[in-house]
């Protein structure tokens, strides 16, 4: 078999290129080197631009009842999260989490960028490119080169991969089937068939991977199903770290009251569904939610809202610095808002994003921010997300 | 790549142009003639298509739907709508069936892929129930007959057809002032009702010019502006209104009054024909024609297009001012697109229709083929978005996709197992384009089956 030496593979090597020895001896933070990681790590992104200003309502706002008419909701039956803020009825079990201080809600975010595509702002929210396309690789596979190769697995909930988390480091993927399941010398025979398919073979052995870990491979597809299977890899001592999940249906043009108020419900129930099924782990867990951009700060003339700008992203986890909206509030009045029309951003989402993935890993910040976010010299990590860090 | 043989020109003709190869099928003497035939012999009105129902009677038939239910108590509501949610599932499930059985019988499969891929380029997604109604008829109705037009033609058919105007939120899209926008304004002053830019922006960015060509925000609002009135026949109040075909309807009353200004250009038409013009002048546009060019041959060819592919592409289709035909025509004239290394990774629904072929399935009995698509991860006119599917192999070539597949092959193949040759039909199917790597695994499998699902799955048949 092969000595240690080899064991080490290119990817190591290079990571070993790559690191200052000077860095390794004295910083506290992990690298390849050092002893693994049991930290979790969850992107859960909101396709379709998610309405961040009825998600975390600045109920105390004197513009948001008038800019929202009809849609503005009713403060009476959300959370209150502070003086300015409160939170959609339907998130009650993410509020339970605001409570318990395990949730940091943080507003007037978003990406860099600033035009209204959802395809191309997915895709900056998803590279951290400054424009969209310009850079080739997702974040999260970004960030897994920095985890110590036993623990740089990760896996998309999904049966394709997404662009977050496409790159060098091959990335499982797993969904339920419906499918009967293929015989063991099928499965036997096609190893062999893609033998010497570079792309195939390293396809099909993460999909045996992730295969083999599921416990119910017929699961359902409902929101708590979905979050419960997603814990149960995480849950597990040799599983992935790092995951993602996709949602859709954030597009909310028209009839958005009972529209939004479905899809946060979803969220919310596979949100209580991770840290259930996490049990212990969720005090290691960081969860972050986040969407490409926000929607107009006034209610568009068909019961919704139209493409906008600053939008709300969501921290969980068992140690987050959470029982607060971390929010440099511009306002809502018409001079406020960026172009005349949305919620200015005032926090960058690939800080937030840099900062809270070198929190939860132990990461160095600046390292983490120059290899997730180009224009990383431009902004300052954000300090305290975590209790623990 | 290592399982990869060239393939000859009748297997690019085949596999990369067509739907893939049938065994009771003579290979393609001359395959760029073949290609070029396909252009006089497609026919859009397709015998399978006989039975569906067309946009009109849909709308009708929802017109109608509603009305019952405005009349209903609250107990025969619920069950009205439970009839309905099946009535428009199983209108779903035949248009995707019928759909799917032209692609395995037709002779013509250069222009069933041309189909698809323009319904692809103006992707509709059934999340919303009356887009999982009207799906099929606007792939038939508005996509089918114009796919060797001009493609102004073709953007006025998808623009004006319902199922765009309902997924991109325009028929409730109201000029704030306009007649039934300033009356509304006085009845309910708190309820404001007025633009919804989803459509114009969608125009803009996906279906003509393409992100990034230099539109603004301003433009889209201003456009915005002018499609106000696009609507549907046979909803809402003000049925005077004469209903043009398909169910399209201009309504005076909804539209925004006075000229727009778009891109440095000044439109002062009154009524639909002002959204016309600017319509005309997108399908016109420079970056319309580069944006078109890129997708066909990104679709047909490779995920990352020769520039010269592009090109050629994009002075055909302004030379000839947008005629399609031209187009396509370019395509296959063009060395590029005859790569003898297959560059494109096969979408679900390209590879389980190929598949079906190979079998020599010519119906679906038994087939329950809008789930099984749904379980490759690829439902038909479900793209959960209006860009559409992806089209590059990054989307489709994941871990658990291709266990899918393989789990599919197996099920697929078994009513063939003692009737199929794996070894004959691997020949048939890749027309030479095999490796010995992959002959050597049908060969040895140890059963007839085993082989036929190694064939499916093999690096050759996932590729084109």
């Amino acid at each position: 078999m092969q000595n240690s030496a080899n064991n080490m593979n290119r990817r190591d090597f290079l990571r070993m290129l790559s690191a200052g020895t000077g860095v390794l001896l004295a910083s506290p933070y992990i690298s390849f080197a050092s002893a693994e990681t049991d930290r979790r790590f969850i992107f859960i992104i909101q396709r379709g631009a998610a309405d961040g200003l009825n998600t975390v309502i600045p109920y105390a706002d004197p513009a948001y009842a008038k800019l929202r008419g009809a849609l503005a909701i009713d403060v009476s039956q959300a959370t209150k999260l502070d003086s300015l803020f409160a939170l959609h009825p339907s998130l009650a079990e993410t509020a339970k989490l605001y409570a318990n201080k395990q949730a940091l809600f943080v507003h007037a975010v978003a990406s860099p960028y600033r035009s209204r595509s959802h395809f191309d702002g997915q895709n900056v929210l998803e590279t951290f490119g400054t424009t969209a396309y310009q850079i080739k690789d997702g974040w999260m596979n970004r960030l897994l080169t920095l985890l110590p190769s036993a623990q740089n697995e990760a896996i998309a909930f999904a049966t394709t991969v997404p662009m977050a988390l496409r790159g060098k480091i091959e990335v499982a993927s797993y969904a339920p089937s419906a499918l009967p399941q293929a015989s063991d010398d099928l499965l036997m025979r096609v190893e062999q068939l893609y033998a010497e398919d570079t792309q195939l073979h390293s396809l099909w052995t993460a999909a045996m991977e992730a295969n083999n870990m599921a416990d119910d491979a017929s699961a359902k597809q409902d929101p708590a199903s979905f979050g419960k299977l997603a814990a149960s890899f995480l849950a597990k001592a040799d599983g992935p770290r790092v995951a993602m999940i996709e949602t859709g249906g954030w597009d909310t043009h028209t009839a958005q009251e009972g529209r939004l108020a479905r899809q946060l419900k979803s969220l919310d129930s596979m949100i209580a569904a991770i840290r259930d099924g996490l049990g212990p782990i969720w005090q290691k867990t960081t969860v972050v939610v986040a969407t490409e951009f926000g929607r107009t700060a006034a209610a568009n003339g068909t019961g919704g809202t139209d493409h906008g700008t600053g939008s709300t992203a969501m921290i969980l986890g068992g140690d987050v610095n959470g029982g607060r909206v971390l929010a440099d509030w511009p306002g809502l009045s018409n001079s406020a808002l960026y172009e005349g029309r949305d919620l200015k951003p005032t926090t960058n989402l690939a800080t937030l994003i840099a900062s809270i993935s070198s929190a939860s890993f132990k990461l160095d910040p600046t390292q983490v921010n120059k290899v997730l976010y180009a224009e990383a010299n431009k902004t300052k990590t954000i300090e305290g997300l975590l209790r623990t860090s | 790549m290592a399982n990869t043989s060239n393939m000859s020109p009748a297997a690019i003709a085949v596999n990369r142009f067509g739907l893939g190869a049938r065994a009771d099928e003579g290979v393609p003497n001359e395959p760029k003639k073949w290609l070029l035939d396909q252009f006089s012999q497609y026919q859009a009105k397709s015998a399978r298509l006989a039975n569906q129902a067309n946009t009109a009677s849909l709308i009708a038939e929802y017109a109608q739907q509603q009305q019952e239910m405005r009349k209903a108590d609250d107990a025969e509501k619920k069950e009205m709508k439970r009839t309905f949610a099946r009535e428009v599932k199983d209108t779903y499930q035949d248009a995707v069936s019928a759909r799917a059985e032209m692609a395995l019988t037709s002779s013509t499969p250069f222009m069933e892929r041309l189909v698809h891929f323009w319904a692809n380029h103006f992707a509709v997604s059934i999340e919303k129930p009356a887009i999982a109604d009207l799906a099929g008829a606007f792939e038939f109705e508005a996509i089918r007959p114009n796919i060797l037009g001009n493609f102004k033609d073709l953007l006025f058919a998808v623009e004006r057809h319902p199922a765009m105007l309902i997924y991109l939120d325009q028929a409730k899209s109201i000029g704030p002032n306009s007649k039934a926008g300033s009356r509304s304004a006085e009845k309910q002053p708190d309820k404001k009702r007025g633009l919804n830019e989803n459509l114009a922006r969608e125009i803009l960015e996906l279906h003509t010019l393409g992100v990034r060509s230099g539109y603004t925000q301003a433009d889209v609002t201003e456009f915005a502006r002018a499609l106000t009135g696009w609507s549907i026949a046979g909803m809402g109040k003000d049925k005077a209104v004469s209903a043009d075909t398909n169910g399209f309807v201009f309504r005076p009353l909804l539209h925004e009054p006075g000229e727009r200004n778009m891109m440095g250009k000044t439109y002062s038409q009154s009524g639909k024909a002002q959204a016309e013009a600017i319509l005309t002048d997108l399908a016109h546009s420079q970056a319309t024609a580069t944006h078109l060019a890129t997708k066909l041959a990104r679709h047909f060819v490779s995920d990352t297009p020769s520039e010269s592919l592009v090109n050629k592409l994009t002075q055909a289709y302004i030379t000839s001012n947008g005629d399609l035909s031209n187009v396509c025509r370019a395509l296959i004239e063009a060395p590029e697109s005859w790569l003898v290394v297959p560059a494109k990774f096969k979408t679900p629904w390209e590879w389980l229709i190929s598949s079906l072929r190979g079998l020599g399935r010519q119906n679906l009995d038994n087939i329950k083929i809008a789930q099984i698509l749904n379980q490759l991860g690829q439902q038909t006119w479900k793209p959960g978005s209006p860009a559409g599917f992806d089209d590059i192999a990054a989307t489709w070539a994941a871990p658990n996709a291709l266990l899918r597949r393989v789990e599919l092959a197996q099920r697929l193949v078994a009513p063939f197992g003692d009737k199929l040759d794996a070894r004959v039909l691997a020949d048939k199917l890749l027309l030479g384009a095999i490796s010995e790597q992959t002959r050597t695994a049908i060969s040895r499998s140890e059963s007839a089956s085993t082989g036929l699902a190694l064939l499916l799955v093999s690096p050759e048949f996932l590729r084109r």
